[in-house]
């Protein structure tokens, strides 16, 4: 499926690149032993080395360098032996050194690659060019002082794995996919929590576009800070309409970096790329190459998790999942481990349904997060179970689903409880149906007389006197027989 | 590599010092003269060489995960020229 | 009590040990000093309170025997050291009042030997100059001075102007270029430049750090040896720090130097040397060689590339490492409409003449179009300058030469501050050493016909200051400088 931006003379393709700034999880700061939490009281968890103190020296924490290297092998990228820091300069309130220690000639992680599956059914390869791992910047409050800015170093030095992607997103929802992908594999490995709302992942997309078939790329916008992956799409479709409409009046675009607005959904200017944006970046003198050995790479490598990839493709082949549900169930590693402990020993595929379906929607209708959820994984294998050996039938389970979720207890528990066991045993049904035939001689008659399609009154009258407990299929069979 | 007066003011910014109009003239001037005095290094032939950026090739020495720091919020606040409800307080930043 | 001020570090260590004084009296002579030197301007700020409080310890834990190896010795210390509670301003406006929180590890490292701290020394702005008079405090006084006030050298001026004068038992230097040696050949007294890495860099306020380093400025080569085991050492919160034991220096003391091969490079010897340096540099080959030490001509082709390199490297790395003097968190601030003006404002009135300089300079030689043309060409050349070493020292095991060109000059000095060049050439001699990251001693060869000391300066294999203290010693004695 192409996307592309059609007007009354020509047809335009979008040609975005990602840069995601991703918060490393890590107790520590990147280069200072103070607390990465937030929440608490301003210029708390900042030590002297974080708010830029004279004759501070930074010293890198060995979580940040292995989260980085995680993520790379999980992003299937080179990881290089040898990387560098180097200092970028510039002048911000937030920037308490005047520079941002950060990689730029040689970063920790190359060249690398991820699938994105999309709604057509199709999938693509996007292309990693590097990650590089940096300092976050203090954050600055706006909203205290109409003529003040105030400053609070508490996120300033928590590290950052800056995930650049190759230019190969046509369209938006190619960009969404792959955050959504991203978001996922960094939760899988533990490396970022992934949460865009809350700025621990931060997007800014380049944008350009160019008539289809063109070759070369035009001058881009670097839209920033882009805070979720709606807005990503959103900023990316208006941009390269923005773009089209400019060149279609004969205009031309300068390379800019822009702003994302959440009311309008549109870009707007911030500034031109010119000689203020020269980082004059060096090698950081306060700290000596980083050389990874094959040792070290293949240790992480050991303690890799299953990634959503292989996992979605063991699903299938092992529960025999659809494409589709296989998708859902691993894009957090929650969900993939919610189920495979539901689906031990039991029917995966129906397990399935009832996560996707029931128990998903109980827990949207609620606002609840499936740690949340009051329903374990086993109460749904042995629901399943129950059904399968016809202790009840699908119809009560439904209740049953109901029960549980009100009162978690273990569903055989409950039936037992509720009496809500099916009835199997011949004789009961038997005596059930002939009291129904009973009561209603003329609708005997009338089935007998060729209107077939009561069939189901008698069934449901069957089922309404035994309180559901019936097995249906036995009343079905029961049912024809006496019937004839 | 003569730098103009134009130089002089960017760079003057890139580096958020201001050149006096009347000092700008001056300030090339010596700027070009310690440059031409720097450029003495274009002799040397360096094709094989790769830079060195510190005498100090070792790894970097990593520390471990631990907090070790922080919690010192008056000692870091303590030189604020301003500061304002814990924090250092700017003029406002608009972006 | 005259006499107490006169006498080294060792010698106070005994006098102290065996009870023929206090500290308190030792802390209270030199107090008496600094008292009569303020002429010399050699102090920014005087902590003699805490001083005689420090004191009167040390005397306790000589009652104790629990006294420690600087035991209640009086020392300055350069004002580039943070110094915790105490004004610490690198003799800039901008550090205006700026009192640290932390201690640097060099003078921790002291105070956990014992010694008293009597105050903060005047330095050229940032370590910045060779005479201090970029001093925001105006320039420190030659205890040399007759009839014109002439400079004491720097940056270290006021440490080499307080040993000097009795000021102190002894100073903590740094030298980024010659910093510590030529104020030491200045005013006639011994200074080391430690090995890269031998001193902790964490705390003193960095100029280009990956040149700074800290030494001592002492009254002889013995107590330079005593000094430099106490400040050395390994420091995990300097990433640059040598992880190598600090040998006991004052060991090799007295040590025969027979056979040992001491370089002469010929490219120190231009034709427009300084008759009197080439003569007594002639005179300390002489010495040596009566003593049974091997003289060997050697090269170091690329000497004449040093300063040129060196006014490339420093001032890069300076226009980084001082971008965070910007108004927000600690010194001046001066304030503006904007974060641009507060910046500007701030820093364009807080730093002099000379830095603002370097800054300058350094911005541009790492900005975008020249960073290849002079950063990376000037770290090459810096490889070729760490290479003539490699290679001179395959044929001697010390090198020789003078450590300044001339003597100490005149404060306001006409062609040193009309062309900043001719004060660069100050470090002609002593710039090589830090771009090879070596150690380097500088001690008295004796006076000049004006009457001013000349210094020697011994440079050693990294890591081998060892060598250079046995030389330096046998050096000594055999010149037998009258000290002040």
């Amino acid at each position: 499926m192409t996307y592309t931006i059609k007007t009354e003379k020509n047809e335009w393709e979008i040609v975005c690149g990602l840069e995601i700034h991703c918060q490393i999880i890590s107790k520590s700061k990147i280069f200072s032993g103070a607390s990465t939490e937030f929440g608490d009281d301003a210029n708390v968890n900042v030590s002297f080395i974080d708010a830029g103190m004279p004759g501070m020296l930074p010293v890198l924490n060995k979580e940040c360098v292995k989260q980085a290297v995680k993520t790379g092998l999980g992003l299937n990228a080179q990881i290089n032996k040898h990387s560098v820091f180097s200092r970028k300069n510039y002048f911000y309130p937030d920037q308490p050194n005047g520079y941002q220690i950060t990689q730029y000639e040689y970063p920790i992680v190359g060249k690398g690659a991820v699938k994105i599956d999309l709604s057509d059914g199709t999938s693509k390869e996007i292309g990693i060019t590097r990650i590089h791992i940096e300092q976050d910047a203090a954050k600055s409050i706006h909203d205290l002082n109409p003529k003040k800015s105030y400053i609070d170093f508490n996120r300033a030095g928590v590290g950052l794995m800056e995930i650049v992607t190759e230019p190969d997103f046509r369209s938006p929802e190619e960009a969404g996919a792959f955050l959504r992908k991203l978001r996922s594999i960094v939760r899988y490995l533990g490396t970022c929590d992934g949460n865009m709302d809350e700025g621990s992942m931060r997007c800014d997309a380049s944008i350009s576009v160019r008539l289809k078939g063109e070759q070369k790329m035009r001058e881009r916008a670097e839209v920033k800070n882009v805070n979720s992956v709606k807005f990503a799409m959103q900023a990316i479709e208006n941009e390269a309409k923005r773009q089209v409409e400019i060149y279609e009046q004969g205009g031309t675009i300068e390379q800019q970096t822009r702003q994302f607005d959440q009311t309008t959904g549109q870009t707007k200017f911030l500034r031109l790329k010119e000689y203020a944006d020269d980082y004059r970046y060096f090698p950081e003198p306060d700290l000596p190459p980083l050389y990874l050995t094959d040792e070290y790479i293949e240790n992480i490598k050991k303690e890799m998790v299953e990634l959503p990839d292989a996992k979605k493709d063991r699903f299938i082949k092992d529960y025999a999942l659809t494409a589709y549900d296989a998708d859902i169930l691993t894009e957090s590693r929650q969900t993939a481990d919610f189920f495979e402990q539901a689906a031990k020993g039991h029917d995966g595929k129906k397990v399935a349904n009832w996560i996707l379906g029931d128990l998903f929607a109980n827990l949207n209708a609620n606002k609840l997060t499936l740690e949340q959820s009051p329903i374990t994984p086993e109460m749904i294998g042995e629901l399943v179970d129950l059904i399968a050996k016809n202790v009840i039938s699908g119809k009560i389970a439904k209740d049953v689903f109901v029960y549980m979720w009100e009162n978690p207890k273990m569903p055989s528990q409950i039936v037992e409880e509720k009496g809500l066991k099916q009835v199997t045993d011949t004789g009961a049904i038997e005596a059930v149906i002939d009291s129904v035939l009973a009561q209603n001689p003329d609708n005997v008659a009338a089935y007998k007389a060729g209107k077939v399609n009561l069939f189901g009154f008698f069934v449901g009258q069957v089922m309404k006197a035994s309180k559901g407990a019936a097995n249906p299929q036995m009343v079905n069979e029961i049912l024809k027989k006496k019937l004839g | 590599m003569a730098i103009d007066n134009e130089m002089v003011k960017q760079v003057a910014f890139l580096a958020r010092l201001k050149v006096e109009d009347d000092k700008i003239e001056e300030t090339k001037d010596e700027f070009n003269k310690i440059l031409n005095w720097i450029e003495q290094l274009k002799e040397v032939d360096t094709s094989d060489i790769m830079p060195l950026v510190s005498v100090n090739d070792s790894s970097i020495p990593m520390r471990e995960d631990t907090i070790t720091d922080g919690n010192v919020k008056e000692a870091v606040l303590k030189n604020a020229p301003m500061q304002e409800f814990g924090y250092f307080a700017v003029p406002k930043v608009v972006e | 009590m005259t006499d107490l001020i006169k006498l080294t570090v060792s010698e106070a260590l005994k006098g102290l040990k065996s009870r023929q004084f206090s500290a308190v009296e030792l802390t209270k002579a030199y107090i008496k000093q600094m008292e009569e030197g303020r002429k010399y301007n050699a102090y920014v700020v005087e902590t003699t309170e805490q001083a005689l409080e420090q004191a009167k310890l040390s005397d306790e834990h000589y009652t104790n025997g629990t006294n420690r190896a600087l035991e209640g010795i009086p020392l300055g210390v350069k004002d580039l050291f943070c110094t915790k509670g105490i004004q610490t301003t690198a003799c800039s406006h901008i550090l205006d009042n700026f009192v640290p929180q932390y201690e640097s590890t060099v003078t921790q490292n002291l105070l956990n030997n014992g010694s008293v701290f009597l105050g903060k020394l005047n330095m050229d702005e940032f370590a910045m100059g060779s005479s201090t008079e970029t001093s925001y405090y105006k320039p420190a006084v030659n205890p040399y001075s007759k009839d014109k006030l002439l400079v004491p050298g720097g940056s270290s001026g006021g440490s080499a102007a307080a040993v000097c004068a009795n000021m102190c038992a002894a100073a903590t230097g740094t030298d980024t270029g010659g910093s510590i040696r030529q104020p030491a050949s200045f005013c006639g007294i011994t200074g080391i430049k430690p090995t890269y890495g031998r001193c902790s860099r964490w705390g003193i306020i960095a100029y280009a750090s990956s040149l700074d380093q800290a030494g001592p400025m002492t009254k002889d080569v013995r107590d330079a040896a005593i000094m430099l085991k106490c400040m050395a050492g390994y420091d995990p919160k300097d990433s640059t720090s040598a992880n190598i034991e600090v040998p006991d220096f004052e060991k090799v003391l007295g040590q025969d130097i027979k056979g040992l091969k001491i370089g002469i490079p010929k490219e120190y010897r231009s034709d427009g040397l300084n008759k009197e340096v080439a003569s007594y540099w002639d005179k300390a080959a002489e010495m040596f060689k009566l003593r049974g030490a091997e003289i060997v001509e050697i090269s170091l082709p690329h000497t004449k590339y040093a300063l040129p390199t060196y006014y490339i490297i420093a001032p890069a790395e300076t226009s980084s490492n001082l971008a965070r003097y910007d108004g927000i968190r600690y010194g001046l601030r001066i304030n503006g409409e904007k974060a641009d003006d507060l910046y500007i404002n701030t820093r364009t009135k807080g730093f002099g003449a000379e830095v603002k300089r370097r800054i300058m300079i350094g911005t541009y030689v790492l900005s975008a179009g020249y960073y290849d043309a002079y950063y990376i060409k000037a770290q090459k050349v810096r490889r070729l300058i760490k290479q003539d070493f490699e290679k001179a020292f395959e044929k001697c095991d010390l090198i020789l030469t003078p450590t300044s060109p001339f003597s100490a000059f005149e404060i306001g000095d006409k062609s040193m501050n009309e062309n900043p060049i001719n004060m660069y050439l100050n470090d002609v001699f002593t710039v090589s050493v830090n771009l090879a990251g070596l150690p380097a001693l500088s001690l008295p060869i004796g006076l000049d016909s004006k009457g001013l000391p000349l210094g020697m300066q011994l440079i050693g294999r990294a890591f081998d200051e060892e060598t250079i203290f046995k030389a330096g010693y046998a050096l000594e004695e055999d010149v037998a400088f009258k000290r002040k």
